[in-house]
């Protein structure tokens, strides 16, 4: 497979990855835009916005833009992130051009004030809808807790009262400051034809105006807090940790997934075999997210409320003994056999390669093969996991849980 | 544009069923076992599922450590569910590893240790997947929304309850194994790349010696009583609805799926555009069709913000009873389109196809090709849609609701 990149005059980038074998095409708007660009007087427009796009532009109504992506047989939707908004359709090779019209429009759209009075009724019932479910909002608050006032910490739904009160006029300042087409690029795979990608692409955004998206990256100053939320009507008690990891540019970044999955990936990890297997949890495991300038573990327990603190000091176990004696040839090479796979089974898919791709460019405006990344697994040694363990120590985490004990000791 | 689907019958009654397909790089497996939870006995409820559970604690001479890693090593994305009356077993790997794959679940299912020493730390899991759901308000209003709509044990949740799940013992596990977990009635499926000869080989050597068992009879408990609301602490409210449809291998079954893809499948679909579109009632609305062998229903939800919840249930009623008026050409059209791009995506995912195969064989005793699918497809009509509709319009709706207060039903759909 090649890789393929043109640049609209505008600094609008197209990027595709065609492969003649797919049976789809994917295609996606990569917006360099999410939650921790946002101030909080507009907390959540990144997302609302988001909704927004699909709600018409001066070509086309709301019911429009729903009605022609469903007659073109699109699979398609959109995710807004902390520092990006996306929106992407899996197509049939011959609706690419359909499927670019609609999104290209989209990308510029009305907002509305109607729509923007009737969508902000379904933010705030998705809003509701999360509060309702574990973790209840406590997602949101760990990386409050742990990171302070950091951008990242920016809750991507925002609150219920930063949505009730936001105009429509912010929403708009906000979009014509962010969906620059510097701040924005087109990533295609699977079966894409390219000249004629290109040729879609510029003949509907070449007047789009270039203008600067800066975004802070200031540095983060974690601190490992603690803090119980008492919520009576739960029945299990949820634990969530974060502490600090290799962040997106990092390159010790595959030795922290290849870390988080023999620690705590939801089979086969250490977390699985101290605390799932033998009944202790419902569930246990760790993640690494990676974000431009900075990096979390993430650590998620669900369990019966009388085994909480027991499993906290379990956990804090876990990361000291990792800390201490870092990790075995064994565990390592299990693991890599099993990301590994994962990758080459994942990249089957085209819209798995959109991601990948689109991930790439965002984060570190790369392009990487499915070999790039075995390769860059396979080079991973239990020295390289064992720096990471000194760089980033898993122990100096925060930590919240939420459930139905009043009061949780801390492990220490 | 889609490839041939092969069977062979081992001379047990296992049925294999096979999609090769050279252009990927995976193969994958879904097995089916006639192990649901319709056989969990009276006051044992939930031992289908603890049977999985303890099953993958090792098998054949492997502890669950050697087990589980093993797998990993092979690359194997697994997954086990127990549903009514199935079993099922899947996993996904690359082609090279599959007939090393298939051994491990030849031990798996036919060789289980079942260690009883781990029996308190299975039944742990169990008890907190069973408590998980009071969590989870849209999962728990669809456990007793199914549960009232189809006759025990049909409508049954496969956790069980905490009584029964406390009595279970490790004699009652290894003999729901050995009693129910055979050969006939089993279907194997698998797709991706691999050859077809030598896997049959493969399968005969695993499985041939099986011995198969008398089929046995669903345990009908007692239904539960009729029930219109769930008094539960939430900010949203839930409203769940379901009817009466018709099961896959009804000659009707895609007239009846298509008028459900009208009411809710993509956005221009009636459900989102009326509930979530028009009138911004919720965030999450939905109709399915669920299917098992000889019947099924269709079940609607909708979640939303206690004021707004009458409303809410009010317009999906309504648009319910219009599809008695018919459906609109151009809405089949795009259901049409959707529909055709899904079945041709669907042959990127060797995961996907083993799955739909082996669902196929067991509904219908064969497995259509994806040609033959999608001719069946694009035979529908609207004219074709609305006389099924004529027949069988949405009625006797059973509403159930969760949440801080009851909602008023209309008179004359409960």
């Amino acid at each position: 497979m090649e890789f393929h990149r043109h640049t609209l005059p505008n600094g609008l980038d197209v990027l595709a990855e065609p492969n003649d074998d797919a049976h789809s095409a994917s295609v996606g708007f990569f917006v360099r835009t999410g939650s921790r660009d946002e101030t909080d007087e507009v907390a959540g427009v990144s997302h609302f916005l988001e909704h927004m796009c699909f709600k018409g532009t001066p070509r086309r109504s709301a019911d429009d833009v729903n009605r022609e992506f469903d007659e073109i047989g699109a699979h398609y939707n959109a995710f807004t992130s902390e520092e990006c908004t996306v929106y992407y359709a899996s197509v049939l090779p011959e609706y690419q051009e359909g499927a670019i019209d609609i999104l290209a429009d989209i990308m510029r759209p009305s907002l509305r004030q109607e729509d923007f009075d009737m969508e902000k009724k379904v933010i705030l019932e998705e809003i509701q809808m999360y509060l309702d479910q574990p973790p209840f909002g406590m997602d949101d608050r760990i990386k409050e807790l742990h990171l302070g006032k950091h951008p990242l910490a920016r809750s991507v739904l925002g609150t219920s009262v930063s949505i009730t009160d936001l105009a429509r006029d912010q929403m708009h300042t906000y979009f014509a400051s962010r969906y620059s087409p510097s701040n924005v690029f087109v990533a295609a795979a699977g079966r894409v034809d390219f000249p004629a990608l290109v040729e879609q692409i510029a003949a509907r955004c070449n007047d789009w105006q270039p203008q600067s998206a800066p975004r802070d990256v200031p540095r983060a100053a974690p601190k490992p807090r603690f803090e119980v939320v008492h919520r009576p009507s739960a029945t299990q008690q949820y634990v969530l940790q974060l502490s600090d990891a290799p962040a997106s540019e990092d390159d010790d970044r595959y030795a922290a997934k290849l870390l988080a999955t023999i620690l705590g990936d939801d089979s086969g990890s250490r977390m699985y075999w101290e605390l799932t297997d033998p009944g202790l949890a419902e569930s246990a495991s760790l993640g690494h997210y990676e974000y431009q300038g900075l990096g979390m573990f993430y650590t998620w327990l669900s369990c019966e409320p009388e085994q909480a603190e027991e499993n906290l000091r379990r956990l804090a176990a876990i990361y000291r003994q990792a800390e201490a004696a870092g990790v075995t040839a064994d565990e390592l090479k299990q693991a890599k056999n099993k990301v590994k796979a994962r990758v080459v089974l994942s990249s089957e898919r085209p819209r798995s390669r959109l991601f990948n791709l689109g991930g790439n460019w965002l984060q570190r405006h790369e392009y990487r093969t499915v070999a790039d990344d075995i390769d860059a697994l396979d080079r991973v040694t239990t020295d390289d996991i064992h720096a990471v363990l000194k760089r980033y120590p898993l122990t100096a985490y925060s930590t919240i849980t939420v459930g139905p004990l009043e009061n949780v000791r801390q492990a220490s | 544009m889609s490839v041939e689907i092969l069977s062979h019958r081992l001379a047990n009654g296992l049925v294999l069923v096979g999609e090769p397909t050279r252009s990927l790089e995976s193969a994958a497996f879904t097995f089916l076992l006639p192990c649901g939870c319709s056989y969990d006995p009276a006051a044992r409820s939930g031992l289908a599922s603890l049977t999985c559970e303890m099953m993958l604690r090792g098998a054949g001479s492997r502890d669950s450590r050697a087990w589980v890693s093993e797998l990993e090593n092979l690359g194997v994305e697994r997954g086990e569910s127990v549903g009514t009356t199935q079993a099922t077993f899947s996993g996904a790997t690359l082609r090279d590893n599959l007939p090393a794959a298939l051994e491990l679940f030849a031990d798996l299912i036919r060789r289980p240790l079942l260690p009883a020493d781990q029996l308190e730390a299975g039944r742990s899991a169990s008890l907190q997947e069973l408590r998980a759901i009071d969590d989870e308000p849209s999962q728990k209003l669809m456990i007793e929304l199914r549960r009232r709509r189809y006759p025990d044990p049909w409508g049954r949740s496969s956790h069980g309850d905490e009584q029964s799940l406390r009595a279970i013992t490790i004699d009652d596990v290894r003999k729901f194994h050995s009693q129910r977990y055979r050969p006939n009635d089993t279907i194997m499926a698998v797709a991706g790349n691999f050859d077809w000869p030598r896997l049959c080989e493969n399968v005969e050597r695993l499985f041939g010696d099986w011995q198969s068992r008398e089929d046995a009879v669903p345990t009908s408990v007692n239904g539960k009583p009729p029930l219109s609301h769930i008094a539960f602490e939430s900010t949203q409210s839930h409203v769940g609805i379901a009817y009466p449809s018709i099961p896959y291998r009804h000659p009707d079954y895609f007239q009846a799926w298509a008028a459900v893809g009208v009411l809710s499948s993509g956005s221009s679909s009636r459900l989102f555009t009326e509930v979530r579109e028009k009138r911004g009632l919720c965030y999450t609305v939905y109709a399915s069709l669920h299917t098992q062998r000889d019947r099924a229903a269709v079940f609607c939800y909708a979640g939303t913000t206690a004021e707004r919840a009458q409303e809410t249930l009010d317009v999906t009623i309504s648009e319910l009873m219009r599809l008695r008026d018919g459906i609109e050409a151009a809405e089949l059209d795009r259901l049409k389109a959707r529909i055709k791009s899904s079945l041709i995506m669907q042959q990127e995912s060797s995961s996907a196809r083993s799955g739909a195969i082996a669902r196929e064989w067991y509904h219908l005793g064969r497995a259509r090709s994806l040609d033959e699918i999608g001719g069946l497809i694009d035979a529908l009509t609207a004219e074709s849609i609305n006389g099924f509709l004529e027949k069988n319009p949405p009625q006797d709706l059973l509403v159930v609701t969760l949440g801080p207060e009851p909602l008023e039903v209309p008179v004359g759909v409960s």
